[in-house]
C-alpha cells in the first residue's frame, strides 16, 4: 500500500495507517485528565510556529470561471451566455482581466488592502473521471494519485511539524475532515456538538462514568468544549448577536478563530453547495456568501495581530465545465480556483498561468486546462509561513510535488 | 462454564429487552443462524436487481432531463427527475429502518450482529447518485444468506456484487493487451488499462489481511486476473472476455487462467485466498476483535483461526469456536456499541413500536437516526474507506461524538415512545444483573424521568457489551 510515512522508511511494511486515528488519539487525550490542555495548562514554548494555517475545502467543484471571471479572454463571453459575467454583468473588477463573483463583494476590502489573492487554472492531479468521491480523495489525501493514502496531508505535515500536539490542529464541523486523518493527534469538535447538561445531570453523569477513564475523560472534555464554544459568543468576535443566531458556518468560523487565538495553529473546515448543476446563479451566490462570511468571521475573531500572521486557504476538488450546460449551470471538470487570504498572504492579485479559453486550449475540449498543481502552492505556504522544507514537503505532505519556482504567494 | 443468556444476548448479540428471552446456550445461539429467516421476512429490504431497477430510471430520468433542457418540456422532466431522487431517498430511509427494527425485534440476534459484521467486512459503497443507496440491496443479495456457510462463497459473492464492482473501480479495470484495450488505442489513440483497487483489498482487508504474505506483484497479478469482471444496471454481474488480459496471471505462486479468459480462473483464485492460513488468521481475529475487546486473547484467536483452518472455512463452525472459549466470556463488559447497534439497542430495551418506526417518513428517520448517527461518527453506509467503520474503543467515544450520543438519549427517547418509562424499571429490563448500585443510584437520583432514562442510556454501562 503507497502510503508516505515519516517514521517508516519501508512503506510496504508499514502499519496500516487508520483512517479514524485521529479520533482515537483526540479520545486519548481526554481519557489522561492530567494531559489536557483544558484541565491543566501547558506551556505551548514548542509549538511549531506563530503562523496560523486554515484550510477550507469547498466540497462539491467550485466554479473558477463564475468565481473569478476572465472578462478579458475573447472566448469568455460566448461560452457563458446565461451565466456572464465581467464588470457589465456585476462582477467586481479585480485587474482588469478577471472580475470577482458580487457574491464575494463582502472580501472586496481584503482584497484592496492585499490580503486576498486567487489563484487560477489550478487543480489537484486527479484527471479523467471527475467524481466528487474520488476527487475529495485526492485533495485530501494530497497523493498524486487515488487511493495513493488513507491519511491526509494536513496530518503528515503535523508529523513533521517541532511541537505539534492534539490541540495544534482542529477538525471543526459534522463533515469528516480526511485530510486531518493520520496517525498525528488532532482535535476535533462542532459548535453545534454543544453539550448542554442540567447541573444534577452534570454531576450523575460524572460520578457514573468514574470508573471508566474512556467515558469519563471525554465527558469532561465535552462539557469543557462546550463551555468553550460558549463563550464565543461574548463579542468577542466583534459581531453582534449571540452564537446561537448566527448561522452554522460562522459559528464554525467563530470557533476556529477561537481556537487559533489560543494554542491552536491549525484549523479546517468544509463549506459545501459548490455543485452548481442547476440554476447556478443562484445557489453558486449562496455558497460565496458563506464562504465571505467565514473569511470575514475568521478576520474579525482573530484581531488585527493574529490575522496578520494567517493565511486562509481556500481549495475545492476541482473546477467545471467551461461551458455553461442546458439547465443553467455547469459539470463536472478539470481545472478550477483556489483562493488565499489572510495578513500573511501578497494578496491584491491574481496568481497562476491563465491557459486560454480557445478551443484548442482546453482539456478534453471541456475543461479549463489546469496549468498548476493545487498541492504546489499550498506547499510554497506552508514552506514560507511555517518554515516546512521543501525536501519534506516533496517527501512527506505532498508525496512527489514540483516545487521548482516560488509562486510568492505568502508576503516576504 | 456456566452459560450466560443475559451475556449472550449484550455481547453477540442486539441488547435486552423484556419481550425476548436469552438464548439458553451455545446451540441455542448456533441454530439461530440456520433457522428461518423471521427477521427479513418481517422487515423486508429490497434485492440488488430492485436496486438497479432504480438506479437505471434515476439514470433515464436525468438523461431526459438533460435533453429537455431549453425546451417546453423540461419543467416535466426535471419534476420526474426529483421525484424519482425522492424515491430512492424513501426506499433508503425504509431499508435503514428495516436494518434497525431487526436488531430491535429479532429471535435470532446474533445472526443481524454477523450481518452487520461481513457488511462491514466487504464494505462497498455507491459513488454515483444512482447506486448512492444501494448498499442495503448489496447486503440483501450477496451477504445475508451466506454469513453462515462457507467463507469462499461469502468472499466470491462479495467480489462479484456489482456494487463492490463498482465501489473499487474493477468494472473499469481493463486488460493492457486486451481486445479492448487494443481497440480503444486504435480508434482514439488512448491507453486504457488496469486498475488494482479491487485487487489490492481482496488480499488486504477481505482474504490475507495488511500483513499478509503478499507483494506488489501479487497486487498486480490478481489485477490482471479480475480484468473482465464486470455489471451493467441491466444485468447485474457480467464477465466480459473482451475486456481480460490474455495469459496466465501467477498469484502467490499459484498460476491461474493459462486458457483463453474465463471466470473459472479467478473463482478459483479467490477459492484459494479464501483458504489460505493467512486468511484464517486475519478473519479469526478480526472476529475476536469486533466481539469481545479490542485486544483479544491470542488463545482464542489462534483457537478460531484453528477451527478455520481445519474447517477449510466454514463459518458455523467458526462462530462456534468463537463463543465456544472461554475467553469470550470475560464479565467485565468490553467493547463499545458502534452508533448503529448503540440506537438499535435503544429500540430493542424499549421496545419501541415497530409499526411506528416504520411508518416514520424520511425526514422523521433523518432527524431521529440518521443525522444523529453522523454526528456519534457513524454516517450510515459510508465508512470513510474500505476498511469499513474503527473497532477501537476509543474511536467512538470522543468528545464530540460523546456529546451526540447523551443529547440523543436526552431527547430522542422521548420522541421514539411518546412516554417515557419508569427509569428504574427500565435500566433494570436493558441492563440485568449488569447494573450496579452505583448505577442504580445515579438513574433514581436524577431530577426528571428524561433525565434518569437519558442517563442510563448515556452510562458506559449501556453503551459497552
Amino acid at each position: 500500500m503507497p502510503v508516505f510515512p515519516k517514521a517508516t522508511p519501508n512503506a510496504t511494511a508499514a502499519p496500516r495507517v487508520n483512517r479514524r486515528r485521529f479520533l482515537v488519539d483526540g479520545a486519548a487525550l481526554g481519557c489522561c485528565l492530567a494531559a489536557s490542555p483544558l484541565l491543566t495548562p501547558v506551556s505551548f514554548a514548542a509549538t511549531p510556529s506563530d503562523a496560523r494555517l486554515v484550510v477550507i475545502i469547498l466540497r462539491g467543484g467550485m466554479d473558477a470561471l463564475d468565481v473569478i471571471q476572465p472578462y478579458g479572454d475573447p472566448a469568455y463571453a460566448a461560452l457563458r451566455p446565461g451565466l456572464a459575467g465581467g464588470p457589465d454583468h456585476g462582477g467586481l473588477d479585480l485587474d482588469g482581466y478577471f472580475a470577482l463573483h458580487p457574491g464575494l463583494a463582502g472580501l472586496m476590502p481584503m482584497w484592496h488592502a492585499d490580503q486576498l489573492a486567487f489563484v487560477q487554472a489550478v487543480s489537484t492531479p486527479y484527471r479523467n473521471k471527475r467524481s466528487h468521491f474520488d476527487g475529495q480523495d485526492v485533495l485530501e489525501a494530497g497523493t498524486p494519485g487515488v487511493h495513493q493514502s488513507r491519511d491526509g496531508w494536513l496530518n503528515r505535515l503535523l508529523q513533521i511539524l517541532p511541537g505539534s500536539e492534539a490541540r495544534t490542529a482542529f477538525a471543526i464541523g459534522q463533515e469528516d475532515m480526511k485530510l486531518l486523518h493520520g496517525a498525528a493527534a488532532v482535535s476535533q469538535w462542532s459548535p453545534d456538538a454543544a453539550l448542554a447538561l442540567s447541573p444534577q445531570a452534570e454531576r450523575l453523569a460524572a460520578l457514573m462514568t468514574e470508573g471508566d477513564p474512556l467515558f469519563h475523560g471525554a465527558l469532561a472534555e465535552a462539557l469543557e468544549l462546550t463551555r468553550d464554544a460558549s463563550s464565543v459568543s461574548g463579542g468577542q468576535t466583534g459581531q453582534s448577536g449571540g452564537a446561537g443566531r448566527r448561522p452554522p458556518h460562522q459559528r464554525i468560523a467563530d470557533y476556529a478563530a477561537q481556537q487559533l487565538r489560543g494554542d491552536s495553529r491549525i484549523a479546517a473546515f468544509s463549506i459545501n453547495g459548490w455543485d452548481t448543476h442547476n440554476r447556478q446563479a443562484r445557489t453558486l451566490t449562496r455558497s460565496l456568501g458563506r464562504l465571505a462570511d467565514s473569511v470575514l468571521a475568521l478576520q474579525a475573531g482573530l484581531g488585527p495581530s493574529i490575522w496578520d500572521k494567517t493565511t486562509v486557504i481556500a481549495v475545492t476538488e476541482f473546477g467545471r465545465t467551461v461551458r455553461e450546460n442546458g439547465t443553467g449551470g455547469t459539470d463536472h471538470g478539470t481545472g478550477g480556483a483556489m483562493m488565499l487570504a489572510g495578513g500573511a498572504v501578497r494578496g491584491g492579485r491574481v496568481f497562476g498561468q491563465w491557459p486560454g479559453l480557445a478551443e484548442a486550449d482546453l482539456l478534453d475540449r471541456r475543461d479549463l486546462m489546469p496549468t498548476g498543481d493545487v498541492r504546489s502552492y499550498m506547499g510554497w505556504a506552508l514552506h514560507a509561513t511555517m518554515g516546512v522544507s521543501l525536501a519534506d514537503l516533496r517527501d512527506h505532505v505532498f508525496p512527489a510535488v514540483e516545487l521548482d519556482s516560488n509562486p510568492g504567494i505568502i508576503r516576504e | 462454564m456456566q452459560f450466560d443468556g443475559e451475556l449472550a444476548e449484550i455481547r453477540f448479540g442486539c441488547g435486552l429487552s423484556a419481550r425476548h428471552r436469552p438464548p439458553s446456550g451455545l446451540e441455542d445461539m448456533l441454530a439461530g443462524l440456520t433457522a428461518a429467516d423471521t427477521a427479513a421476512q418481517d422487515w423486508p429490504i429490497a434485492g440488488f436487481d430492485v436496486a438497479l431497477k432504480e438506479a437505471r430510471t434515476y439514470v433515464l430520468a436525468r438523461r431526459a432531463q438533460q435533453k429537455a433542457a431549453g425546451t417546453d418540456a423540461f419543467e416535466a422532466q426535471n419534476s420526474a427527475l426529483k421525484a424519482q431522487r425522492g424515491r430512492l431517498l424513501d426506499l433508503r430511509a425504509s431499508w435503514f429502518q428495516a436494518r434497525l427494527l431487526r436488531c430491535a425485534t429479532t429471535d435470532t440476534p446474533f445472526r443481524e450482529r454477523l450481518t452487520l459484521f461481513w457488511a462491514d467486512h466487504f464494505t462497498a459503497q455507491g459513488k454515483v447518485p444512482a447506486l448512492r443507496y444501494s448498499a442495503s440491496p448489496y447486503v440483501e443479495t450477496s451477504l445475508r444468506p451466506r454469513i453462515s456457510g462457507r467463507f469462499e462463497d461469502l468472499l466470491i459473492a462479495a467480489v462479484t456484487a456489482p456494487l463492490m464492482l463498482h465501489y473499487l473501480d474493477q468494472h473499469r479495470s481493463t486488460g493492457p493487451n486486451s481486445p479492448r484495450a487494443n481497440r480503444v488505442a486504435k480508434r482514439r489513440g488512448q491507453d486504457i488499462g488496469l486498475n488494482e483497487n479491487l485487487a489490492r483489498e481482496v488480499l488486504e482487508l477481505h482474504t490475507l489481511g495488511v500483513d499478509g504474505p503478499y507483494d506488489q506483484t501479487d497486487v498486480r497479478q490478481l489485477a490482471e486476473l479480475f480484468t473482465g469482471l464486470g455489471y451493467s444496471m441491466r444485468e447485474g454481474f457480467t464477465f466480459r472476455p473482451g475486456w481480460a488480459e490474455p495469459g496466465p496471471e501467477t498469484v502467490l505462486g499459484q498460476t491461474y487462467g493459462a486458457g483463453s479468459p474465463e471466470l473459472d480462473a479467478v473463482l478459483d483464485a479467490l477459492r484459494d485466498l479464501a483458504r489460505h492460513p493467512a486468511t484464517a488468521q486475519h478473519i479469526a481475529r478480526k472476529l475476536a476483535v469486533h466481539f469481545v475487546s479490542d485486544t483479544p486473547d491470542t488463545q482464542l484467536v489462534a483457537h478460531v483461526a484453528a477451527r478455520f483452518a481445519k474447517t477449510g472455512g466454514d463459518l458455523r463452525q467458526v462462530y462456534a469456536a468463537l463463543i465456544e472459549h472461554p475467553a469470550a466470556w470475560h464479565p467485565e463488559l468490553a467493547n463499545v456499541k458502534p452508533p448503529f447497534a448503540y440506537l438499535a439497542s435503544v429500540c430493542r430495551a424499549f421496545d419501541a413500536e415497530g409499526r411506528a418506526v416504520a411508518a416514520l417518513n424520511r425526514l422523521d428517520t433523518n432527524r431521529l437516526f440518521l443525522r444523529p448517527m453522523q454526528a456519534m461518527g457513524q454516517r450510515w453506509e459510508f465508512a470513510a474507506g474500505p476498511d469499513g467503520w474503527e473497532e477501537a474503543d476509543a474511536a467512538w467515544i470522543t468528545p464530540q461524538a460523546l456529546a451526540a450520543r447523551i443529547r440523543w438519549c436526552m431527547d430522542a427517547p422521548q420522541n421514539l415512545l411518546g412516554t417515557l418509562p419508569d427509569p428504574g424499571q427500565a435500566a433494570q429490563v436493558a441492563l440485568g444483573q449488569q447494573l450496579d448500585g452505583r448505577l442504580r443510584f445515579v438513574v433514581s437520583a436524577a431530577e426528571t424521568r428524561r433525565e434518569g432514562v437519558g442517563l442510563l442510556l448515556a452510562s458506559p454501562t449501556f453503551q459497552r457489551r
